[in-house]
């Protein structure tokens, strides 16, 4: 396989900074699978495999709490859903490539390789090799995301108790959610999917979190759907 | 669970979100997200982000700060410091010093 140097260092440069916040996110998680109980190795492969932070903090700790594989699956599939949207905006920009371009792609589409991507494949860059560019995304991370697991598995085994570093997985979520939180509609998204989280966390298989997510999400577009009808004075 | 319950879970796991991400970009243009779905995931990660985040914060730690308990107090403090700098490191360190330093005042 030949490699397109430029449109990959070009992808690696833009990618750069956002190994900053993926080192202290992936140490976290290597942390937290130890003290949950999983394996070094275990944890890291997971990081290899799944690359995709938020899902892994959450099965870490489902797992931890003796959930069964299913709830684990569908909690994963809720997290990641978001991806769903990632695929499709991008899907009209990389029509032009192989097949094998584009499951590569797939495979390194985190959030921040969206963003950079829509930004990058918009704009006209004729010489741009795409998947080039989205290897000089994901390969960085990725290695940052599976070191840093790996580091985290094993320094989270020296931590005393008494540190209480479990709280950090809470507050990695805090970091995330509050910048997803956009407008309005997204206001009520998180206020009924926090709201019935916590009314919900005796429900049987924890399965409170999936329920609170989905009537969250047709909250929020209820409230969009309103808001877009009141702007354009009602239903027509 | 045992360890190759959870090596399964984990290529489960990796399958089903290798599917998410390429989904649309291996169908390319034959497969269209209609515009409701297309909506209501722009509301995926805050609904599901504050369904993890609000039971995990309310969960009683034993230490309390009158009638606050110390990781809801930590949290939100952090929040603040979530929606001021939109930063990680910021949001953890903060987090944890507050943690820390009212746990360590009330013990």
């Amino acid at each position: 396989m030949r490699v397109d140097g430029a449109s990959f260092l070009k992808g690696a440069r833009d990618m750069a900074p956002i190994l900053l916040g993926a080192t202290p996110f992936g140490l976290i998680t290597g942390a937290s699978a130890v003290s949950a109980g999983m394996a070094a190795f275990d944890v890291t492969l997971m990081s290899m495999t799944v690359f995709a932070g938020a899902a892994q903090l959450a099965a870490i700790s489902l797992v931890g709490s003796g959930a069964a594989a299913w709830v684990v699956l569908l909690t994963t599939l809720m997290i990641n859903l978001r991806h769903l949207m990632y695929s499709a905006a991008l899907a009209p920009k990389v029509a032009d490539c192989s097949m094998g371009a584009r499951a590569t792609m797939g495979a390194f589409l985190v959030d921040q390789a969206y963003a950079f991507a829509s930004l990058r494949f918009s704009a006209h860059e004729p010489w741009m090799n795409k998947r080039d560019y989205f290897l000089g995304l994901g390969t960085p991370l990725w290695l940052t995301w599976s070191a840093a697991t790996a580091a985290g598995a094993y320094l989270g085994a020296q931590v005393p108790a008494g540190w209480q570093l479990d709280f950090a997985v809470p507050l990695m979520f805090l970091a995330l959610l509050v910048p997803s939180v956009r407008d309005r509609p997204g206001v009520v998204a998180a206020i009924i999917g926090g709201g019935l989280a916590l009314a919900l966390t005796g429900l049987p298989f924890n399965l409170g979190l999936v329920v609170a997510a989905l009537l969250g999400i047709a909250a929020g577009t209820a409230a969009d759907t309103f808001k877009r009808e009141s702007a354009s004075g009602g239903p027509t | 669970m045992s360890r190759p319950e959870l090596w399964l879970l984990i290529a489960g796991m990796a399958l089903l979100t290798f599917l998410l991400r390429s989904s649309f970009l291996l169908a390319a243009g034959s497969l269209k997200l209609p515009p409701l779905l297309r909506r209501s995931l722009t509301y995926v990660p805050p609904a599901v982000l504050a369904a993890i985040v609000v039971p995990a914060l309310a969960q009683p730690s034993g230490t309390a700060l009158g009638p606050v308990d110390v990781r809801l107090a930590a949290g939100a403090v952090a929040a603040v410091v979530a929606w001021r700098t939109h930063s990680i490191v910021a949001t953890f360190t903060v987090g944890m010093l507050v943690l820390w330093g009212t746990t360590w005042l009330l013990r």
